[in-house]
């Protein structure tokens, strides 16, 4: 097995632990940090297929490459956005959680303090 | 030749990255992310991707990290009361899916195509006419510059969700950076220290990447750095979003990007198309506005909406 082959694998497993996460773990901080497990996953499939390109005397496809690093930027954008609503969400109710249970637990909490 | 490098990498990412999804505490999970993200700059290096591997260092990690440790700093004591388990029969379901889709790709990986498609002979074969020598650069400025321009305007629009994040009374007002300002501290010497060589390694790489990896981003990345730093040290005030010459940084960098992008409809035929003569100077300029651009958005976006009016 070369080391390409063992990149594109780990893209692989990156993205089934991402999504993992995102379904599994109820928190909605874990689950950005997921998606973005998810998401870099995915890039390095790219950067194997970039590598697997090779040509005209280049390490890589530099199409590829490109799109990746215009993926890294709209993932930060879309992370800086997700944390802005979390943390808006957080002053509203004192809350950082998507349960749909939870209106009534905050209510209850809101009572209690 | 050198597996036994790329076995330990990837054993490595593969560990933090498991950690990432399975430790309890989110701020551990946070730090952890910002070490994988590095250690993944690393493969980019190996994949002969290296300035895929300077955005991932500056931006996936770096900027990313910063955001994500502030927020899970701030959300801390919810944790607890967050900590539902997900129960026994979803774990397993979503675990099979998981391993199913991941095998989907695994395959897909080791059975590649017999004809491996690229478009790296095509990247070069119309470089020159650019005048610029890092093929990356001609596909982000040259062939792809749509999405570049588009991309651009996706951050401005991240920024512009963020600012709309903020209650209608502190509209205008001060983003809530939080400031550790300790006058004889190492945060303050080093935030004296290092924006000189910040400043500087930001234009290099900027200048650089025409023709060496690099770019508009990485360096305003770096320079956006060095201005949270600053901010953050409580050297310099957080400007208030209201600001005016800080608005013009913001837009200055699309909106040249735009304007020649139009001129080149009368002057080269095309959307987007540089004069033949002068594609390179253009193409330094519209970066050259990028970079001041990027710094701005990127500083503003860490530093989130606003939360105080600027009055203290």
């Amino acid at each position: 097995m070369n080391a390409l082959t063992l990149f594109g694998l780990c893209g692989a497993a990156l993205v089934g632990l991402g999504l993992f996460g995102l379904i599994v773990n109820p928190q909605p901080l874990r689950k950005i940090l997921a998606f973005n497990l998810l998401g870099n996953g995915v890039f390095l499939l790219f950067g194997v297929v970039a590598r697997r390109g090779a040509a005209a005397g280049l390490g890589g496809d530099p199409v590829p490459q490109a799109l990746v690093i215009t993926a890294i930027v709209v993932a930060f954008s879309a992370t800086a956005m997700a944390v802005a609503l979390l943390l808006r969400l957080f002053e509203e109710t004192g809350q950082a959680t998507l349960s749909s249970d939870d209106p009534q637990n905050a209510d209850a909490d809101g009572g209690r303090s | 030749m050198t597996v036994a490098f790329e076995i330990g990498l990837v054993v490595l990412l593969l560990a933090i990255a498991a950690w990432i999804i399975a430790v309890r505490d989110t701020f551990a999970a946070v730090v952890a992310y910002v070490a994988y993200g590095l250690l993944l700059s690393l493969a980019w290096v190996r994949l002969y991707a290296v300035d895929v591997a300077l955005t991932e260092a500056a931006i996936g990690s770096g900027v990313t990290g910063m955001l994500l440790l502030g927020a899970a700093a701030r959300l801390r004591e919810t944790e607890a009361a967050a900590a539902v388990e997900t129960s026994m029969p979803l774990r397993l379901a979503a675990a099979a899916l998981c391993a199913l889709i991941s095998a989907g790709l695994a395959a897909v990986i080791l059975v590649p195509p017999d004809r491996v498609p690229t478009l790296a002979p095509m990247a070069m074969a119309n470089l020159a006419a650019s005048g610029l020598g890092n093929p990356v650069a001609g596909v982000l400025f040259v062939y792809r510059s749509l999405d570049t321009l588009l991309e651009k305007v996706v951050l401005l629009l991240a920024l512009v969700g963020v600012w709309s994040l903020a209650p209608d009374r502190l509209w205008g007002g001060v983003p809530g950076l939080r400031t550790y300002v300790q006058p004889n501290g190492i945060l303050t010497f080093l935030a004296q220290l290092l924006p000189p060589i910040g400043i500087v390694m930001g234009i290099y790489m900027f200048w650089n990447g025409a023709n060496n990896p690099g770019g508009a981003f990485q360096g305003g990345t770096v320079l956006a750095a060095m201005w949270l730093l600053v901010m953050i040290a409580g050297l310099e005030d957080v400007p208030p979003i209201s600001l005016g010459w800080m608005r013009v940084l913001l837009v200055i960098g699309p909106a040249i990007f735009l304007v020649i992008g139009l001129a080149g409809i009368v002057l080269a035929g095309a959307f987007l198309a540089y004069p033949a003569d002068y594609a390179k100077p253009l193409i330094i300029v519209v970066e050259a506005t990028l970079t001041l651009s990027i710094g701005v958005t990127l500083g503003l976006l860490a530093a989130g909406p606003p939360e105080r009016m600027q009055q203290r």
